[in-house]
């Protein structure tokens, strides 16, 4: 939880937030990335724990979850991976995933996994509001992980100043009504950002879904804090065989 | 015990809305809408006249004569099978669409399996002038050929799901997506008592029509109106929700679910969900679910494409858990061997969904008195091809 905090007291300008599938494209890929984009000055990342059924995603990230899965990527094996990543990487971490792998690993075993790691917040997009404020939001703020929501641009305000009042790490707002890396930009829904923006939330806010390259980034960080970029940083390194220099020219190419 | 769902949209611990907030402003205005507008009277004129003159309900509850005789009980037929489509899923979709019309959606979106719900989505879209795109997955296309011609010529069209086992559990996976899509101006109607709250109870209780007319035909004919037991095939199970509806609460019933044992129970080419599954959530619901220890959803198998699902609806789960309901397995081979039996026993040629339930019969020890109902919940016209094979 607080080292997202101090991220955003570092840059609430500005921040990158990138998102990569645990086990992809190999199985023990992911420390190495983590590390490189630590070097490459992004600020956070989201590592997706894969599932076999992800209704949210477009094709680009279902795949990635199908080869992370017929990889061998589990949970548990996350956690291994990542036993020692905190002498190695100190940019926030956190897991983003669908409910039932959480379920099955046990959620109380998960949280303390997360914080034996050092796991910082959790994106749970089908855990429903109304379980994580009775049965979950303690267990979660004991093991120091904060807990992201997502805002669409259906979202209503009410809502919205919900979600603001409950989160302890950030708003995820998502671009536009899609799948992710479905649609070809954000230019669409200036109109939903501004009214997001004009509603001086306390929480910081990061623009996610349909964020691919320099242009939408900076729209991105115009309208909140910073951006997070998942399909086409996962298009980036599907076929690479150097992630030290994948990683340095994809973040180049965003700012 | 309580077996419908309770006010937060529950069955015991199943059930619930596990939707990402993409699909939130949808379900919840579904929440808070499908009650109200569902009882209206006008609704229900509409919904009852669509039923009876375009349907064609009631359907007949037969008494079988020739297979009451071979299995010593008195079996009763309810003949969902000669409703117009030739299923129980017209009944569901008839509902939902007056439903989507009073919501002002244009443009209806539907999974399918076998087919059956898809054929039932794409005529009432047809009734209603509305748009309709069904996703169906690639191996289910490739085996449903006649339903897909079908859905075409009703003017829908016909998505091929190319992602994940390509059945069942992936066309509903990209019905969903089209949903987050296109949220503002799509309905999604789903064919089970499966997904997000409020659609396993809205789905059953469109369904229920058919244990409402059981109760007073079972009085016509028997002098009271219940049976001794109920028998329905269960994939996500809407058909067994609709026949059980009524007596969910009588507890002088019994109600038996046939799940599809595929190639056998301990063979990894199954879909019963109950023997095999574990609480988990899949397509926004908790529900009982075939899976991997670490929470990834196992492919199932059925040589019934309609019961190839690795889930189940909550409310079955449920009567699976506290007991109220006696779950049956049947194999393909028992399945094929029942559907042969009632083509020649009776002259009517089930659907292979609808031959798990009968087979069922094999497995009880029955009374000469019993009343048994088999809800027979298809025709068997879509599964020719695969029948002739078996011949």
């Amino acid at each position: 939880m607080k080292r997202i905090k101090e991220a955003f007291e570092k840059k609430p300008d500005g921040l990158l937030s990138i998102f990569v599938t645990a086990g992809f494209p190999n199985l023990n890929d992911t420390v190495e990335i983590l590390k490189e984009l630590e070097a490459n000055g992004v600020e956070m990342v989201e590592l997706g724990i894969p599932f076999s059924d992800p209704m949210a995603d477009g094709p680009v990230i279902q795949e990635a979850s199908g080869v992370a899965i017929e990889n061998g990527m589990t949970l548990k094996l996350l956690f291994e991976q990542l036993k020692d990543i905190r002498k190695e990487v100190s940019i926030p971490i956190l897991l983003m995933g669908y409910l039932n792998p959480v379920m099955q690993y046990g959620y109380e075993e998960f949280c303390k996994s997360c914080q034996e790691v050092g796991i910082d917040g959790v994106i749970l997009p089908d855990l429903p509001l109304y379980e994580y404020k009775k049965e979950y939001k303690e267990l979660f703020e004991s093991h120091g992980l904060a807990n992201t929501f997502l805002i669409t641009p259906e979202t209503a305000p009410e809502r919205i100043k919900e979600l603001d009042s409950l989160t302890n790490g950030f708003l995820y707002l998502v671009s536009s009504s899609s799948t992710t890396g479905k649609k070809s930009g954000i230019d669409g829904t200036i109109d939903y950002l501004s009214r997001v923006k004009d509603m001086n939330l306390t929480s910081p806010s990061l623009i996610g879904f349909n964020i691919k390259d320099s242009e939408s980034y900076k729209i991105a960080c115009k309208y909140s804090n910073g951006a997070i970029i998942g399909t086409a940083f996962i298009k980036a390194i599907m076929n690479s065989n150097n992630f030290k220099i994948t990683v340095k020219d994809f973040v180049s190419s965003i700012r | 015990m309580d077996y419908n769902v309770d006010e937060n949209g529950y069955y015991g611990k199943f059930g619930g809305a596990y939707i990402p907030e993409m699909l939130y402003p949808n379900v919840e205005e579904l929440r808070e809408n499908y009650l109200k507008i569902s009882q209206e009277p006008e609704f229900k004129k509409e919904f009852d006249d669509l039923l009876r003159n375009y349907v064609g309900r009631p359907s007949p509850l037969y008494l079988a004569k020739r297979l009451s005789a071979k299995y010593g009980a008195k079996i009763y037929l309810k003949r969902e099978d000669l409703n117009h489509t030739g299923a129980h899923k017209i009944n569901n979709t008839i509902g939902q669409i007056l439903l989507a019309n009073r919501l002002g959606k244009k443009r209806i979106i539907a999974e399918t399996g076998a087919g059956q719900h898809g054929v039932a989505t794409a005529t009432v879209c047809a009734l209603m002038g509305l748009e309709c795109i069904i996703y169906m997955g690639a191996v289910d296309i490739e085996r449903q050929q006649p339903n897909v011609k079908r859905m075409q010529l009703l003017g829908a069209t016909v998505v091929a799901a190319e992602s994940g086992s390509k059945t069942l559990k992936d066309a509903t996976n990209e019905a969903i997506r089209d949903w987050i899509n296109n949220p503002a101006d799509t309905y999604y109607i789903i064919g089970s008592v499966v997904g997000p709250h409020p659609y396993p109870d809205m789905v059953a209780r469109f369904q229920s029509v058919i244990s409402e007319e059981m109760k007073w035909q079972l009085e016509e004919h028997e002098g009271r109106d219940y049976p001794d037991r109920i028998i329905a095939c269960v994939g996500g199970g809407s058909n067994a929700a609709g026949c059980f509806y009524h007596y969910l609460d009588n507890d002088k019933v019994e109600l038996i679910a046939a799940e599809p044992a595929g190639l056998g129970l301990e063979t990894g080419k199954t879909a019963a969900t109950t023997a095999k599954g574990k609480p988990g959530v899949l397509h926004a619901a908790k529900t009982l679910l075939m899976q991997t220890e670490d929470g990834q959803v196992v492919e199932p198998y059925s040589l019934s494409a309609g019961l190839d699902y690795p889930g189940i609806g909550p409310m079955h789960a449920h009567l699976f858990d506290s007991g109220r309901g006696s779950f049956k397995y049947v194999t393909d081979e028992e399945a094929l061997t029942a559907c042969f039996e009632l083509s020649k026993l009776e002259g009517i040629i089930p659907a292979l969904e609808t031959a798990h339930a009968l087979a069922v019969l094999n497995q009880l020890d029955l009374k000469k008195d019993e009343v048994v109902v088999i809800n027979l919940s298809g025709r068997g016209d879509k599964d020719l091809e695969t029948l002739i094979k078996y011949i």
